[in-house]
């Protein structure tokens, strides 16, 4: 009995085979987009994991002393101590135009993974992917490591010992051996930061006895890129998750409409004696099937999705936070499996009302299809509520909430509710549109009206993918106007130059200040507040930076202060995580406090940043190296004092760097970063789209009894045709005039909440109409693709089967 | 020994800069000595200047090992190593620091009945945190140090498991190994510099994850240095230092042929200091018992016959898992001797695949 059963259940799909290519191909799409988005995801956390496990590094607490270096006698102490640390050795590196970071590490006492790596790998290195982790060069010259993109940066660079790539390094940053990095860095006898090794031997000294002032600080908990880039994930989850109940709008179309359409061939089943549970049961069965095979689908769509995208994933993660993320995705069997539950987990939801109404399915009452998903009255006004709910929710966690969730929660709320308050909106918008016209333009409101239940889904989703559109727009675009302006205060010297080592660095500071209106020194010392580093920067006192610095909130007199050594400015990264405002005391040392003096802009850094005077910073640091100088100049003296530099000087000429090569170049890396919300954003409005057309499709077919009236009436086929065509334009019209105050709202959230809990600082939110009509055009085009192909079935559709409305009237 | 030793450091120095070796096994300390010096048959040695480094060779080592009893009755044995290896020949280019081209590698072990205590450290460079000074004598690797002024010596090492601290003091004179110190590895003729300090007793305290034990015991020192020790063809071998019940002393090893066959050495010291070496057939070393240790199989109880001395005896390791499974891996425990005669001593043997 079952494989009959089957069969009749199976023959609808026969009979209407673009139904069932809707159903599969929505949920194909809902969960690819899904699981593209975790594909991505799992892919830059497991590069994070190999950055943090390359060298076995990522969680060991450090030993730091009261200078910003300590010296090798301190390292040998420590170890004759039997305190079991490894040094390292960090320094800025310019080369070219380029900036680096060239960390120097002792192999010798890293820890095991490091070790076992160095051993384990090849003479040529070219294992050193492969084993995922360093092999430290030792002695005789050494050998640079670093990701294979900072190598490309650093070019054919000569005078440096030779290149290998290693996968999974940060960017930009260059892994040598201690003696290679002293010689580099001209830091012979330094060293940066002594980590602490995770076993240490029995019946060591306390560590005052050693050097005064050493002190063991403990890592925070978890790798640094992880916590950088978590907020970034979660918006990709967000977009993963909006797409995918974009999707099952579709699929739940797709199988209440199935369902409607079979409910006689369902009632006879009953009635020639089919258990109901069996019935149940069978159809169940038949959405499990279709559910595994569309996940499958999806799953690979997802992962062809996350393989295009993740060159942009990687760029923004890059450009962002210098995280360096493989640029090749690898396939993981526990993302399939989470592919098929999303897919049928989101199944049995979208089919729930279908199977709740096959089970309470009355066996005798007359079989009249009726219009699937028809709400009355009363369903508007609960949908109404529902909204409003939401819609205050969403207000709420915005107000009350702290921490990213509570953001996005705040968004998913206002988002949702706006899309269910979408429908009613529309209800009450065509109703008031059908009064008072010529009889034709009344039926094309009321029959518009009367669609709504039919369309309400796939409108509520065009509705959520063109909101979050407008909203990730408008703040993409906020923010590239806010950082391009503050880019122009930020950068205001004219030249940019750095000295090679910190011996060169007075010569040069000397040999350009009776050449230039200003010298700038730009150096800083890390120091740990609060847990987390922070640069500290040492300014000198000119007018360049009460003219120009982007301070947000201050003092009058802050710099006047500053540049005597009585306050301190921070970077609202700083004063967000500290929750400092102008006023409060900001500890830089345990005797050292100064007041906050102002709190100024710093878009793009992911860490805290604080200037003090520069002489207060040298007093306390007299080691720290001091290697570049900002130069103001008028702008006709910089080829003379370029050619000063190279030829009478010596520098070359990769490092004098001048201010549009820099703003230009700071430039790139935002546009790069947002890349990839651009493609997103498309790929959710698609879609959208083909929600819409799925509804029209199914709708065309229900319709004919209605149509055929007013065919019958007079109007042709063909302007029946136009007339739908132009409702669904009218439709996607409507819904985008909702969409763009949503979607600024949603901006708005986004700036205000999201940013500041993701990024550490608030930006300003201008408006771009340009970008809404850009958008409008798009979902008219969605619409008007969505809406042609029953159009035109209608304008050929037989008028015997029109004819046959009439004679067939039940 | 010798040889044994040797080949660690020389694996050493020629993998740890350039690890590639690795996959070569033992065959790397075949390789060649290009700018260091080599041992020369008559060179005499001079004290206390030798016990110091010899930056000129390219590998050399301290090398101490202790058979102790505890308060509690029970046996326990105690290694302490510090290997050096350059990279390169002095002098090239002064180079100072982390840039000096010589790597150290310090093992330290701890052997019970029951249990195998280890640890291994590692430095480079010239900057003080590990090295070796003749006078006022001091070797060292972070706080692992070997150091006194003759005839009182102290030796440390900790780990997180385990530490000790001992006192030695030397009772006997030091004897110079093979040719007045020139040691013949091979039939092939390799050799090295090589002499021990057998005679020495000791006191001191031994840490453990139970608590501290007072011990007494005796230790033997080696010192050797070369700059290729090994011929290519040896695949390992087998080294043995053993003080007897009436005071006299063997050490002795055979360098097995990855071909086949042995070649052997040793030195019979007798109670007065009075050191004969003895060439290649003299001891005879036949394995009695085959262990499954750390996935290979090891002899762990061995027939030693020196027919000159009327010495035939069996040893038999304390632990048979005094595995040291260091960067480079080998066997090394204590023992005791019984027999002909009876005693103890300390069993090393590498190779074993």
């Amino acid at each position: 009995m079952n494989r009959v059963v089957l069969g009749a259940l199976l023959s609808h799909w026969r009979r209407h085979p673009l139904q069932l290519l809707t159903l599969v191909l929505g949920l194909a799409l809902a969960t690819a987009l899904w699981s593209g988005v975790q594909a991505i995801n799992a892919e830059a956390r497991a590069s994070y994991a190999r950055a943090a496990g390359a060298l076995g590094q990522g969680d060991l607490a450090q030993i730091t002393g009261p200078e910003a270096l300590m010296t090798r006698e301190t390292f040998v102490a420590l170890r004759r101590a039997g305190w079991l640390v490894t040094p390292v050795l960090e320094g800025p590196m310019t080369l070219g135009r380029a900036h680096f970071t060239l960390r120097g590490v002792d192999a010798m006492t890293a820890p095991a993974p490091a070790q076992g790596a160095m051993v384990a790998t090849g003479k040529g290195g070219q294992k050193a992917e492969t084993q995922g982790a360093a092999d430290i060069a030792v002695p005789e010259g050494g050998v640079i490591f670093g990701a294979p993109e900072t190598l490309l940066r650093l070019g054919g660079q000569s005078g440096l010992p030779p290149l290998r790539p290693l996968a999974g390094l940060r960017q930009g940053l260059l892994l040598t051996d201690m003696a290679t990095a002293e010689r580099l860095l001209g830091m012979q006898g330094w060293v940066s930061r002594f980590l602490l090794l995770a076993d240490q031997p029995m019946g060591r000294p306390p560590l005052s006895s050693i050097a005064a002032g050493l002190k063991v600080t403990q890592k925070p908990s978890g790798n640094d890129l992880a916590r950088l880039t978590a907020s970034f994930h979660l918006n990709l989850t967000a977009f993963g998750l909006l797409s995918f109940a974009v999707g099952l709008f579709i699929v739940h179309g797709a199988i209440g409409l199935a369902f409607e359409q079979r409910r006689a061939g369902l009632r006879s089943l009953r009635a020639i004696g089919v258990p109901l549970g069996r019935l149940i049961l069978l159809s169940l069965g038949e959405l499990l099937v279709i559910a595994a095979v569309a996940g499958l689908i999806g799953t690979l769509l997802g992962y062809l999705i996350a393989g295009l995208l993740l060159p942009d994933v990687a760029a923004t993660l890059r450009g962002l936070y210098g995280a360096d993320i493989a640029g090749t995705l690898k396939f993981r069997p526990g993302w399939v499996a989470a592919g098929l539950a999303m897919a049928i987990g989101g199944t049995l939801i979208a089919a729930a009302q279908a199977l709740w109404r096959l089970a309470r399915l009355p066996l005798l009452a007359g079989a009249h299809p009726r219009a699937w998903a028809q709400g009355g009255k009363r369903m508007l006004g609960v949908q109404a509520m529902a909204a409003a709910a939401l819609v205050a929710g969403g207000g709420l966690f915005a107000a009350l909430g702290g921490g990213l969730l509570a953001g996005f929660l705040s968004l998913g709320g206002i988002l949702l509710g706006a899309a269910l308050a979408l429908p009613v909106i529309l209800s009450l918008a065509l109703g008031r549109a059908a009064r008072g016209r010529s009889a034709l333009a009344e039926w094309f409101w009321a029959d518009t009206r009367q669609q709504l239940p039919g369309l309400s889904l796939a409108l509520m989703a065009l509705m959520l993918a063109l909101s979050a559109n407008v909203g990730v727009s408008t703040m993409v675009s906020s923010f590239r106007q806010t950082f391009t302006g503050y880019l122009d205060q930020r950068l205001a010297s004219e030249l940019y130059i750095s000295a090679r080592t910190p011996g060169e660095s007075a010569a040069l500071a000397a040999f350009v200040a009776p050449r230039v209106r200003a010298v700038l020194p730009i150096w800083s010392v890390p120091i740990s507040i609060a847990g987390r580093q922070v640069q500290v920067y040492g300014l000198v006192d000119d007018p360049t930076y009460r003219d120009n610095w982007p301070v947000l909130r201050g003092a009058a007199d802050g710099w006047d202060r500053l540049a005597a050594g009585r306050g301190v400015m921070i970077n609202e990264q700083l004063g967000y995580r500290l929750g400092l405002a102008p006023g409060d005391m900001l500890r830089l040392a345990p005797d050292w406090s100064l007041p906050v003096v102002g709190i100024y802009s710093d878009y793009g850094n992911p860490e805290g940043q604080a200037l003090v005077a520069s002489p207060s910073l040298a007093a306390r640091y007299p080691s720290a190296p001091r290697l570049r100088f900002g130069l103001r100049l008028a702008r006709a003296d910089i080829p003379a004092l370029r050619r000063a530099l190279t030829r009478d000087f010596g520098l070359p000429a990769e490092n004098i760097i001048d201010q549009s090569a820099l703003k230009a170049s700071s430039l790139a890396v935002f546009e790069r970063t947002f890349a990839v919300t651009g493609a997103l954003n498309i790929l959710t409005l698609a879609v959208a789209g083909f929600a819409l057309m799925t509804s029209f499709l199914t709708l065309s077919d229900m319709r004919l009894p209605q149509l055929a009236p007013v065919w019958a009436l007079g109007l042709t086929r063909r302007r029946l045709a136009w007339l739908e065509l132009w409702r669904s334009l009218a439709l996607a019209g409507f819904t985008m005039v909702l969409a763009v105050p949503v979607g600024l709202i949603l901006a708005w959230v986004l700036l205000n909440v999201v940013n500041v809990m993701a990024f550490g600082w608030r930006l300003p939110m201008y408006l771009f109409p340009g970008e809404w009509l850009r958008l409008g055009g798009l979902a008219a085009l969605a619409a008007a693709l969505a809406g042609a192909l029953p159009a035109r079935r209608l304008a050929r559709v037989a008028p015997a089967r029109l004819l046959k409305v009439f004679a067939d009237e039940r | 020994m010798n040889v044994r030793r040797a080949i660690l450091a020389a694996l050493l120095a020629a993998l740890l800069p350039c690890a590639g070796a690795l996959a070569q096994g033992f065959g790397g300390l075949g390789s060649d000595a290009k700018g260091f010096m080599t041992p020369r048959r008559g060179h005499v040695l001079s004290f206390p200047r030798d016990d110091g480094a010899h930056p000129g060779f390219r590998i050399e080592w301290w090398y101490v090992t202790a058979n102790l009893r505890g308060e509690d009755g029970r046996d326990y044995g105690v290694q302490w190593t510090l290997f050096r290896s350059a990279l390169a020949p002095p002098g090239q280019d002064g180079k100072d620091g982390w840039a000096a081209p010589v790597i150290w590698m310090g093992n330290a072990a701890l052997t019970t009945p029951q249990r195998q205590f280890s640890a291994e450290r590692l430095a480079r460079g010239k900057t003080g945190q590990a090295g070796a000074i003749a006078r006022p004598f001091e070797v060292w690797i972070d706080e692992w140090r070997l150091a006194g002024r003759w005839p009182d010596l102290s030796l440390r090492a900790s780990a997180p498991d385990f530490a000790y601290d001992l006192s030695l003091t030397q009772t006997g004179p030091r004897v110079l190994n093979g040719d007045k110190g020139y040691s013949v590895k091979s039939p092939e003729g390799q050799a090295s510099y090589y002499y021990s300090y057998p005679f020495l007793s000791v006191r001191g305290v031994l840490r453990l994850p139970e608590g501290a034990v007072k011990v007494t015991g005796q230790a033997w020192i080696d010192r050797e240095w070369s700059s290729q020790p090994l011929s290519e063809g040896q695949s390992g071998w087998d080294w043995i230092s053993l003080h007897l019940a009436d005071g006299s002393k063997l050490m002795g090893f055979q360098t097995r042929a990855a071909k086949g066959g042995t070649f052997t050495s040793a030195t019979w010291i007798a109670p007065d200091g009075t050191a004969t070496a003895l060439p290649d057939g003299q001891l005879v070393m036949t394995p009695l018992d085959i262990s499954r240790v750390a996935g290979r199989d090891i002899p762990t109880r061995w027939r030693v016959q020196l027919a000159s001395r009327g010495l035939d005896v069996t040893i038999e390791a304390l632990n048979r898992q005094s595995w040291m499974p260091m960067r480079l891996p080998y066997w090394e425990g204590p023992v005791s001797v019984s027999g002909s005669i009876g005693g103890a001593g300390y069993l090393e043997m590498t190779g074993y695949e």
